[in-house]
């Protein structure tokens, strides 16, 4: 199954009656995976060595993983637990902290989008989960990320019912403005800027919402108050505090910029001050 | 029973407005006490739950994501469309009417698709006021794009990110919601069955993901904005796991699924790689926008480009077969998905295909990178500008317009676009079919209804691009948080429903049987190979192109698939622990039953139209050959094991004339 896209094999395609021959070019990789297994929250976690010998480079990681699943199940053992879901950089659902780099070393690229082509043949490869008390793990690389939804559901929104809004063309917004918002508003949630914080903070993320609504006129009115309530919940939640080191934004698959943490700063300074915009 | 549409009488474009005004109300102390589940929290799901939380509803909403946000709607690229006009170019509600019924190749219903199009312009509006950043020209207006099947700019977009924004406008809604107490969420949590009490939906069964633990939850009614069912095909656009399972389980209950055949195979996507390939990405449609579909115009240049002996770019323009711009000069590249994918998958079966696998042809750039650079210098002042200089220019602009599709083309395939054209071929995208429902979503069971893309309803037998996020929202905004009202306000003397009740516990006790049986198989294969298998068959027989005989053979086989999967299949882990394999097991038992009824629609349906199209119904042209005297109805199936029952619903058009559709 797994092996058969190798050099000149030949396998029947979707379409009927036509016979091909893949030809990739390429040789299969054989990896070594050292992963982090963990049976449930409260158990206690350990490292796991794997080998792969059916790689091939243009599979994508999680293609990878599915291959590695496919063998571990096939010998009736338990596979690797890990979340993935549209596999086109876009859900947030996929995590993983490869040879210690969260959605491994490729720059502005989730784990789903990454290809093997960016590793050689005789690799070791070490894969765990997301590390932050704020995630607890559910299981091998599995983290519970509930957290950042009670911090949207803090304050993350505009306070409008539907139905009661005017026309879309009724206030402009400077193209400028609008881009940059929506530069902010393209955080997908995954949680990689906590993953990269020595002090597991989630500021960037939190930023990002409030930027991506304060930048805009129709977010603008409940900014300060916003900001306030999303960061007493992102302290609440167990995020360490902000200083500074802005491995985030390096690390952020969307390549959210530490910008709008200042910018965060300046709404939730104005809310502490009590003023009036 | 007889299916009954429950279309208001009146003037199409009166009937939503009058329907609206007269419509039975529920009175806000009474929405108190009423109780609604609503499963799924993509546009349709979480904009329903949403707006039902700020009319006052008690909510349950559930999502087996582990959080609302993952949806899949999430990953819509191009746009939504509305009638708003804002262009000038001459669109109007009833053209965008006109376009999707068109678009639909005449298999959809009037009023539904009437009232998608007036409500189309209240969701551009919602969605401003929460914040979605759409792209604006540089005046500070909203701005607009083309998509197929049209000939007005009329969807609105955020960069390649339409649904993100959109869904997250929603969830954004859905989250204060649940600040406010309004509504309870139940994340990780799939819905395994619905519970019919007296004939009337109350409620479901739902297992927790975390903990395996099997949940009642009652409600007084149950609204399901579940999604398609695109991953039958084991390869499509859809996320991982998108499933069918929860209008599977309502269709196991009596729900009647409608149209099961008609699904949508997007013509631009990123060719299948390998066998181990787990996904198809696309490219939005956006993209033809700007981009040129070609296929080499000789056989033999193919072939060398198929073995790496020769590159697209080296054939000249008199080499070349631009095919859609030949056969359809009216639309071009702009054609609607059905005709488009049609189209390459003829050349491509005529051997003229370009990748290894001589299933791809050729998105090219090369011309709007040309007209873009020179214009741009030409605003620039640059009258002399070298080749060199207008390419610079022009991928500048095509950059600025589609740069995150492009990068997203090139870390999958490991090719620069700007300078290769995309290789790309038809994949999977969409289903039109869905749970059978009303003009006021809902389905033949009273209580239970189903919104976007999990109902049949808007699109026919094809859908328009930039049209689902549109149906989603539209739906779950403005049109099931009304007509949800007419089946409640009969239930304001109704208390509280009781989940200990008896329907509730055989549901809990027949849910738990299901799962004991898949687990105590213990075979010696993956759920995964039994869905890849499940794939092959529905692709190779109910896909592009359809035929009495292989629909026959692809029942067949899936029937035997079916038994050697409960014969065979390998779940590993417990039941009550989270158990990911199980999960697909349970999912992958529901395909294998809808790919059935798949099969046995498109053998029914004895004519072509829109994505549905059988080889023994086409003009000499190769166009598609509908039947509207025999064929002009919504088939609505029953579910039965041995044979499956047919409804039909028949379709009435009093506004527009039944015409061959033409994009000529």
């Amino acid at each position: 199954m797994g092996a058969a896209a190798g050099a000149g094999k030949v396998f029947e395609s979707q379409e009927r009656s036509t016979k091909i021959i893949v030809t990739m070019g390429s040789e299969n990789m054989k990896l070594t995976l050292k992963i982090w297994r963990q049976n449930n929250t409260n158990a206690k976690g350990r490292f796991e060595t794997y080998t792969l010998d059916t790689v091939n480079e243009h599979m994508s990681f999680l293609e990878m993983l599915d291959v590695l699943n496919e063998q571990i199940i096939s010998s009736k053992g338990e596979p690797v637990a890990f979340e993935h879901d549209c596999r086109e950089g876009i859900c947030g659902t996929c995590s993983l902290m490869i040879n210690g780099y969260p959605h491994g070393p490729q720059q502005g690229t989730t784990t789903c989008q990454l290809h093997m082509r960016h590793f050689k043949s005789g690799d070791t490869i070490t894969i765990e989960p997301w590390r932050s008390a704020a995630f607890p793990v559910v299981k091998d690389l599995v983290v519970n990320r509930d957290a950042f939804d009670r911090i949207i559901q803090a304050g993350g929104y505009v306070s409008v019912n539907t139905g009661q809004a005017q026309d879309g063309n009724a206030i402009a917004v400077e193209k400028e403005i609008a881009n940059t918002a929506m530069d902010a508003a393209t955080c997908i949630g995954c949680g990689a800027c906590v993953a990269a914080c020595p002090n597991a903070s989630a500021m960037l993320f939190t930023a990002a919402k409030v930027s991506h609504l304060a930048l805009l006129p129709q977010g603008e009115v409940e900014s300060p108050q916003r900001a306030q309530r999303m960061i007493e919940q992102h302290d609440a939640e167990g995020f360490g505090r902000c200083t500074n080191i802005t491995a985030c934004e390096a690390e952020c698959p969307k390549e959210i910029s530490v910008e709008h943490i200042a910018r965060l700063n300046r709404e939730y300074l104005a809310a502490s001050i009590g003023a009036v915009r | 029973m007889a299916l009954q549409s429950n279309v208001p009488a009146g003037e199409l474009s009166e009937k939503w407005t009058q329907y609206r005004s007269s419509m039975p109300l529920v009175a806000p102390n009474n929405k108190r006490q009423l109780e609604v589940i609503v499963v799924g929290t993509g546009l349709a799901g979480g904009a329903a739950a949403a707006t039902l939380g700020e009319l006052g509803y008690k909510v349950k909403v559930f999502t087996f994501h582990d959080s609302p946000r993952r949806a899949h709607s999430i990953a819509a690229q191009g746009g939504i469309n509305a009638a708003k006009n804002y262009q000038n170019d001459g669109d109007s509600v009833y053209r965008l009417f006109y376009d999707t019924i068109k678009g639909g190749d005449y298999r959809s219903r009037e009023a539904n698709v009437h009232r998608l199009a007036e409500v189309s312009t209240n969701i551009i509006d919602q969605a401003v006021a929460q914040g979605v950043p759409f792209a604006r020209e540089y005046g500070g207006l909203l701005a607009n794009r083309s998509f197929g099947g049209v000939q007005v700019s009329r969807t609105f977009y955020a960069r390649g990110q339409t649904g993100q924004q959109l869904l997250l406008g929603a969830y954004q809604s859905l989250s204060r919601q649940i600040s406010l107490g309004n509504v309870q969420l139940f994340n990780r949590h799939e819905m395994v069955d619905v519970v019919i009490q007296d004939g009337k939906a109350r409620g479901i069964i739902a297992r927790n993901l975390l903990t395996g633990k099997i949940e009642r939850h009652a409600a007084h009614a149950v609204v399901l904005g579940t999604g398609g069912y695109g991953n039958v095909f084991y390869l499509s656009t859809n996320a991982m796991n998108c499933n069918v399972s929860a209008a599977w389980n309502a269709v196991k209950r009596g729900a009647y699924m409608a149209n099961p055949c008609f699904t949508q195979i997007h013509p631009t996507c990123i060719p299948v790689s390998g066998e181990y390939q787990s996904k198809l990405t696309l490219m939005s449609e956006s993209l033809r926008n700007d981009g040129r579909v070609w296929a080499p115009k000789s056989k033999e240049d193919a072939r060398l480009i198929r073995e790496g002996k020769k590159t697209g770019r080296e054939l000249r323009e008199e080499e070349r077969d631009y095919f859609l711009e030949r056969r359809y000069p009216a639309f071009g590249n702009l054609v609607p998905r059905d005709v488009a994918s049609r189209a390459a998958k003829v050349v491509c079966d005529e051997g003229h295909g370009v990748s290894p696998t001589g299933l791809a042809v050729y998105l090219d750039f090369a011309d709007a990178i040309q007209r873009y650079g020179k214009s741009r210098a030409s605003t620039l002042n640059e009258h002399n500008a070298s080749e060199a200089r207008i390419r610079e220019l022009g991928t500048a602009v095509v950059a600025e317009k589609y740069g995150n599709l492009f990068e997203m083309y090139e870390k999958i395939t490991g090719e620069n676009p700007y300078v290769m054209p995309m290789k790309i071929y038809p994949a999977v995208h969409y289903t039109m079919g869905g749970l059978w429902v009303d003009y006021n979503l809902q389905t033949n069971i009273p209580g239970l209804f189903a919104t976007g893309e999990a109902n049949f309803s808007d699109h026919g037998a094809n859908r328009l691009g930039a049209s689902a996020l549109m149906q989603g929202l539209a739906d779950g905004y403005f049109v099931l948080p009304y007509t949800i009202g007419t089946f409640l306000a009969n239930e304001i003397r109704t208390p509280k429903i009781d989940p200990n009740g008896s329907a509730f516990l055989e549901a809990e006790a027949q849910v738990n049987e299901r799962i004991s049986r898949l687990m105590s198989i213990q075979g010696n294969q993956s759920v995964e190979s039994f869905h890849r298998r499940l794939g092959h068959y529905v692709w190779d027989y109910c896909g592009m192109s359809r035929s009495a005989e292989g629909l026959a053979k692809g029942r067949q086989l899936i029937r035997e698939l079916r038994d050697e999967f409960y014969r065979d299949v390998f779940v590993p882990g417990r039941a009550d622990e989270y158990n990911p394999e199980l999960e697909k097991a349970m999912r992958v038992a529901d395909f294998l039953e809808l790919g059935e009824l798949m099969m046995v629609d498109a053998n029914n349906r004895e004519e072509s139209c829109g994505g549905h199209f059988r080889e023994e119904y086409q003009t000499e042209d190769g166009e598609a050959l509908r039947r509207d005297d025999e064929f002009a109805y919504v088939a609505a199936w029953e579910w039965n094991d041995t044979e499956p029952i047919l409804h039909k619903e028949e379709l009435v058009f009093e506004n527009v004339e039944l015409k061959t559709r033409s994009y000529k």
